[in-house]
């Protein structure tokens, strides 16, 4: 055996679906399988060579599939291996990841697969998530109105103009056409078609909310001795986080949780970053409406309080500004809530690759992927970069 | 408080229903439509196992099966457990047997019913076949269950293609969960103080701060929150949104201003729709008062209560 640190841990293989609104001709193994079976052949491993699986998805609520990880072995060749579930709401995903990289961080397994799902179209997440509990006050507004009133807090304190919202919109749309695996390819946009769209929930517009996708997303993790076999560059873990607050208490920051902060802190702490907007070159953020970018700017402490706005006026988070946010088109253009997270960090990893095609930041050598969920109560990050850490 | 008895704990029942639907895949979609045609088909796995029902991944190399194989419609039971008490939903509304059955040709044995008149005429090893449903619509249903059928196992797996016209390719499968729900004494007393138009919370002895509606334990130090503290009624709304699209559930006309009100003395704030002005008039620090009507648990609004704006200062901090 090695020393007494951590084992590296390596992204070897990276497989998405293509994302879209219904798969009708897939059922949920089928789904799951097309990622897994990408992400094996960009590793160029088979089902033997993988170790344990590790995935995860939304509520069972959702679509209704309880201990999914039973019906699922087959699809993933996890039959006589150890495999587990994870679940944090909309950051599972992340979390995910995050379970499987301790695996092969602590040398439990050597290579681990990682998956998430979900396929929405067979499901209601809106009802999945406004049960009418006995006694308790309906919910008075439908998805977009849990989140409005938080931008509406965002705006009031930092005295952002309202047109930041459709900038982030405009851009991610745009960069999910650079995007193949993309759920929305709206090849027409345009500035003034985000700006006219419907105000669902004043004051987030149509434009920017985020879609309703069925899709899968898996990545093999794994040790020193993995990576140096692996035909493509890796993605090195550099650091990786979850914390968790309640989703109400006395003193909660819904702008900017304190559980975000002291996660991002904890990721910049392992990876040795000190000034995040300089040495990062790439965000994979989780932003379902389109002002949590400005948002999570500040949170994530790529921006000072207040000024995570200016970043995104300024162009800043563009694909071609000096912090890329989303070049993969991000949630706002597709969103299988339960891989949502994993997606973020699997972009990021792809980033650090230099294999995210049309949509790669030249040059990209750190990223980051962040997920979170829950009414704001869970966040998972990870940063990964193109050299091995430094041990 | 007093010695008295507290006061009951609220109940109800919470019934959780949906029907999820599912895409079946092309194996499902060829097993669900082959029974509604009579006809059971099985996988081939790569060791030469037939698998019934079929499944679309070699439980064993991982790769994905194909090779469908038609099955006879008469097998042995396995193994059984007596159903003397048959619940709403299940195959058979007298009491049955529950089996996995191996049905001639297979490898593996599939879970159903078995009409039979008493555990006394069931046994491993007893040959029974299935008993068409009348009207089949291609659904595991299609087999209404299987039947006492005295015939040695004759047939053998046979190659099929799986086609058939107007195949089934999704299913609605209905989940239900029953629920007995109470939202505890702590809840339960904030509910029947607002059968008396009254809001009470409740305070932590810790922090002090005062939660509504209360848990019966503050979520940041961990301990219960005992002290009762009636808030309001008046508030501030410290944000809101202007709702322009109709929910489905909601008979509420649309815009309409949903905000989070924080009434005075509470350390938090609550939700609820505004009312009694104009949508596009509403800001935050607009001050409030509950609107109640004839038998409503919950205020049904707030209307402004004229005061002056409270300072944002007063109320950023409960945002």
């Amino acid at each position: 055996m090695t020393g007494t640190g951590k084992e590296p841990v390596a992204v070897v293989g990276i497989g998405q679906t293509k994302h879209v609104a219904a798969r009708h001709d897939v059922s949920i193994a089928g789904l799951v399988r097309e990622a897994a079976l990408r992400a094996l052949a960009d590793a160029e491993l088979t089902w033997a060579d993988i170790d344990a699986v590790v995935i995860g998805k939304a509520p069972d609520f959702f679509e209704g599939v309880m201990m999914p990880e039973l019906y699922l072995a087959d699809a993933l060749g996890a039959v006589g291996k150890p495999m587990l579930r994870v679940h944090t709401a909309g950051s599972v995903g992340g979390s995910t990841a995050l379970v499987a990289s301790n695996l092969v961080a602590a040398r439990v397994h050597r290579t681990v697969l990682t998956l998430a799902f979900e396929k929405q179209s067979e499901s209601n997440a809106m009802w999945g998530l406004s049960l009418p509990v006995p006694f308790q006050q309906p919910l008075l507004a439908g998805a977009g109105g849990f989140f409005a009133p938080h931008v509406r807090a965002y705006m009031r304190r930092t005295g952002a103009p309202d047109t930041v919202g459709s900038l982030v919109a405009y851009k991610d749309r745009r960069n999910a056409l650079k995007n193949p695996y993309a759920h929305l390819h709206e090849h027409d946009i345009t500035l003034e078609k985000v700006q006219a769209s419907p105000m669902l929930w004043d004051p987030i517009r149509y434009s920017e909310t985020c879609p309703s996708s069925d899709g899968a997303c898996a990545m093999i993790l794994t040790d020193r001795a993995g990576a140096a076999r692996s035909p493509r560059p890796p993605a090195w873990v550099h650091g990786g986080a979850m914390r968790s607050e309640p989703t109400l208490f006395a003193g909660k920051d819904f702008v900017s949780p304190q559980a975000g902060k002291d996660c991002a802190a904890d990721v910049y702490r392992q990876a040795g970053i000190t000034d995040p907007r300089r040495e990062i070159d790439a965000v994979e953020m989780y932003v379902p409406f389109s002002w949590y970018e400005p948002m999570w700017l500040e949170n994530l402490g790529f921006a000072a309080e207040g000024e995570g706005w200016k970043l995104t006026e300024a162009g800043v988070t563009e694909l071609d500004g000096d912090l890329p946010v989303n070049p993969s088109g991000g949630v706002l253009s597709t969103n299988p809530i339960g891989a949502s997270g994993m997606i973020r960090f699997a972009e990021a990893a792809l980033q650090v690759r230099g294999l995210a095609g049309e949509h790669q930041v030249p040059d990209a050598r750190r990223a980051m992927g962040h997920a979170y969920g829950g009414g704001a109560q869970f966040f998972a990050m990870w940063l990964v970069g193109t050299e091995p850490p430094a041990s | 408080m007093t010695a008295a008895s507290p006061p009951e704990v609220l109940r109800a029942p919470l019934v959780v229903e949906f029907p999820f639907t599912r895409s079946l895949g092309p194996v499902q979609s060829a097993f669900l439509t082959g029974l509604r045609e009579r006809v059971v088909l099985g996988v081939k796995t790569a060791d030469g196992k037939v698998m019934v029902p079929p499944v679309e991944y070699d439980p064993v190399t991982a790769e994905e099966i194909r090779e469908l194989v038609e099955v006879g419609a008469t097998g042995t039971v396995t193994t059984w457990a007596w159903n003397g008490s048959p619940r709403p939903g299940q195959p058979l509304g007298t009491p049955f047997a529950w089996v996995l059955v191996r049905l001639d040709g297979a490898d593996t044995a599939i879970l159903h019913a078995l009409d039979a008149p008493g555990p006394e005429a069931v046994r491993t090893g007893m040959r029974v076949r299935i008993r068409w449903a009348g009207e089949r619509t291609g659904a595991i249903t299609d087999i209404a269950c299987f039947e006492p059928h005295d015939a040695e196992a004759t047939e053998q797996a046979t190659p099929h293609d799986g086609q058939f016209a107007d195949a089934v390719t999704g299913i609605v499968a209905a989940a239900r969960l029953d629920y007995t729900y109470s939202p505890g004494r702590s809840q339960t007393a904030y509910i029947n103080a607002l059968a008396d138009r009254r809001t009470v919370g409740e305070r932590c002895p810790s922090c002090h701060k005062v939660y509504v509606p209360p848990r019966g334990a503050c979520p940041t130090c961990g301990v219960a929150t005992t002290d009762q503290v009636e808030v309001g009624p008046a508030g501030t709304v410290t944000t809101y949104c202007i709702v322009n699209i109709k929910a489905k559930n909601l008979d509420i006309e649309v815009p309409y201003v949903y905000a989070h009100i924080a009434l005075d003395g509470a350390d938090l704030a609550l939700h609820g729709r505004i009312g009694g002005i104009p949508y596009d008039q509403v800001r935050m620090g607009l001050r409030v008062e509950p609107v109640w009507t004839e038998g409503g648990r919950h205020p049904d609004h707030y209307r402004p209560t004229g005061e002056p704006d409270a300072d944002y200062d007063a109320y950023k901090e409960l945002i």
